[in-house]
């Protein structure tokens, strides 16, 4: 497989020393001791780390769900660190796509609706939102599925329904936690190809990871551990991943 | 704006896919409530129907008439005071309107006289106890607010004459001639003819109060004649003697402390009092009666809108509890869609709404079932005043939806304050 990879663009993140700690009863647990990061437009970038490395609390602080305790980051130039619960609500809706691992659908929309929820947050009319919606599944090969239900889907069929969501309101990035966790290895193949396409269509995608062959797909690799990113590399270092994951 | 409006729309959708998917768990919930809006609708029509037998039957005593009473129409403490007063004459009616006709601008229009007793009337083989006999002039016609249904009121020279004519209420005709005309027929009081000139119309009765459907009216010559008891001294059973008073109609019944004073007046002059004699009489008004009435009517809205304000206070209860189960179970769809850009408001929202709209469901299905309630109840107890208003569906739809709000608050609070990231790691 010959990839292409494309001439990264401004910078979209931009995260200087953050930390974050939790109180975990008597105890503090310091998840992220102070990471420094810059993430560019139409970047392929993964983030990897054995569990407890802060892997899901720096992807939390990525996706604006969570605040980091201290440190600057900055989304498109905007101070992010300081925001209420409203404001961030507002950055997720339009700056990121989320993709998860159990594809967390409504059950009982449709694709449709499914994918039209976050132009109904963003306040787009409806005629509009469904069209966008529309594009959005054929996009990802699901224009015969719409009025489909999540438990008339497959798994794969399921997470092109999330993708499609996580695309249609043009996010800045795109940012997948184990986006093949819960498929076989051909279905994930097909989605690891959407998410090729995607990039190639000039998206920014961020992928969570602790699966080597997944991470492969990236350009660009961070390796956390213990709250610090511990390597930070361009394309994909086959033994230099082994040494870290061993 | 418009957003909001698609966040409602969205939250509408929400709630009504909640309650489909969940319909026996919705329909139960729905279920306190519907007992809830039923138990206070049916209620609120009772004190309704209560408040307006009580108007009804109040408004026989006309509300520009002064009555002249040896008893006042309130409860009395030192009745020894009152025991031993003169009895109200008939004849004072004459007197007081010669004054009221000697008094240039009088307040007063009228005196008439009544007299009361407890009789017997037959017809044929049919015959009623106990009815109310009055016997007054034909001015009475002045001061009543009933009308005959057919016929008429006796006139001055059937009054004057003693003429053995008499007036019935609907319930005796009703009872003496269930299947003839009563015009014209001749009935026994006391043993003397009377012969039927009118019948009321039907004013129903209510908790025992003042009805004319159950009263029959005579020429007071005639009663007189016929019917008063030999001596004073004569003790029988209540109602066995005649009770007299004087009713006045005044002329505007806005003035009445001044026609009351002015009554007053007249009656020291007809009793002879001197100025520093305490009055040995009462005067009363419809007013003075609704006023002790009143109390006893508010109490029992108050604590009949109470208890049954429990059973829905229940419901209530029900509604936030299937809230916080909903909020529970769909922990990790709120992690979802605060994930997509739901804000705090729009998850309130949503939960609010889906626990209005059960609110609002229960409280329609209450509504309708209240109403069918309403309909046999009136069908099957039609003295019962009940009164089915559309202000109380509208108080009804404001009260569920109230329901709906108060106990959705707690759970959609919660809810819009989950933390999105523990939200969406939920299981």
């Amino acid at each position: 497989m010959s990839l292409v990879t494309r001439p990264p663009g401004p910078v979209v993140i931009d995260i200087e020393n953050i930390t974050k700690d939790y109180v975990m009863g008597e105890e503090i647990v310091r998840a992220l001791r102070g990471v420094t990061l810059q993430i560019r437009r139409n970047e392929y970038l993964a983030i990897m780390g054995p569990s407890g490395s802060g892997k899901s609390t720096l992807m939390n602080m990525l996706g604006c769900l969570d605040t980091p305790s201290s440190g600057r980051y900055e989304f498109n130039g905007r101070n992010v660190a300081d925001m209420d619960d409203d404001e961030l609500a507002a950055i997720r809706n339009r700056e990121i796509g989320f993709v998860f691992q159990t594809f967390n659908l409504l059950p009982r929309a449709t694709s449709l609706r499914n994918v039209e929820l976050p132009l109904i947050y963003a306040g787009v009319d409806p005629e509009t939102r469904e069209e966008r919606a529309m594009q959005a599944l054929i996009d990802v090969g699901l224009g015969d599925r719409i009025n489909h239900k999540p438990n008339e889907l497959s798994g794969g069929q399921r997470q092109r329904v999330a993708i499609a969501r996580a695309l249609v309101n043009n996010p800045s990035i795109i940012l997948a936690d184990e986006p093949t966790g819960n498929l076989d290895s051909k279905t994930g193949d097909e989605i690891m190809l959407l998410l090729e396409d995607l990039y190639q269509l000039g998206n920014t995608v961020i992928l969570v990871t602790h699966e080597r062959d997944i991470a492969a797909h990236a350009r660009r690799t961070i390796h956390l551990r213990d709250g610090l990113v511990e390597m930070d590399h361009a394309g994909f270092v086959p033994q230099l991943d082994a040494v870290v994951a061993s | 704006m418009k957003r909001f409006l698609y966040e409602l729309e969205e939250s509408w959708k929400i709630a009504a896919a909640q309650m489909r998917s969940n319909m026996t768990r919705s329909t139960l919930t729905a279920l306190g409530v519907i007992i809830g809006i039923v138990a206070v609708t049916l209620m609120g029509t009772a004190i309704g129907g209560i408040s307006m037998g009580f108007d009804k039957s109040m408004s026989v005593l006309g509300d520009d008439v002064l009555y002249v009473t040896q008893w006042p129409w309130k409860p009395v403490d030192d009745w020894w005071n009152y025991r031993d007063r003169k009895k109200i004459q008939t004849e004072y009616a004459e007197t007081i309107n010669r004054m009221i006709a000697a008094t240039p601008n009088s307040n007063l229009i009228v005196a008439v006289p009544t007299s009361s007793l407890m009789r017997s009337i037959k017809y044929g083989g049919n015959a009623v106890d106990n009815v109310f006999t009055l016997g007054t002039t034909s001015d009475f016609a002045l001061t009543s607010t009933i009308d005959c249904k057919e016929g008429r009121f006796f006139n001055e020279i059937e009054s004057r004459e003693g003429a053995q004519v008499v007036v019935i209420g609907y319930d005796v005709a009703d009872a003496l001639f269930p299947s003839e005309n009563s015009i014209g027929k001749f009935v026994l009081i006391n043993g003397q003819l009377f012969k039927v000139i009118g019948v009321n119309s039907r004013q129903g009765t209510f908790l025992g109060l003042f009805s004319w459907d159950s009263m029959v009216a005579l020429p007071l010559a005639a009663f007189n004649k016929y019917f008063s008891s030999k001596s004073a001294s004569d003790v029988r059973p209540n109602g066995a003697t005649v009770e007299s008073d004087v009713r006045v109609k005044m002329k505007d019944k806005n003035k009445l402390a001044e026609a009351k004073d002015e009554l007053t007046g007249i009656m020291r002059r007809v009793r002879g009092l001197s100025p520093e004699k305490k009055e040995d009489f009462s005067i009363n008004e419809q007013q003075a009666f609704k006023s002790t009435l009143d109390p006893v009517k508010n109490t029992i809205a108050v604590a009949g809108l109470f208890i049954t304000g429990l059973s829905l206070f229940v419901g209530a209860i029900g509604i936030m509890n299937i809230t916080f189960v909903s909020v529970k179970e769909r922990t990790k769809e709120i992690g979802t869609r605060k994930a997509l850009g739901a804000r705090r408001r729009t998850i309130l929202l949503q939960f609010l709404i889906e626990s209005t709209a059960l609110c609002l469901l229960g409280g329609f299905i209450g509504l309708i079932i209240a109403y069918v309630m309403c309909i046999g109840l009136g069908k099957a107890f039609p003295s019962f005043p009940i009164q089915f208003s559309f202000g109380l569906v509208i108080a009804g739809m404001i009260v569920s939806v109230l329901t709906g709000l108060i106990s959705g608050f707690a759970p959609a609070w919660t809810a819009s304050r989950l933390d999105p990231v523990a939200a969406l790691r939920y299981e």
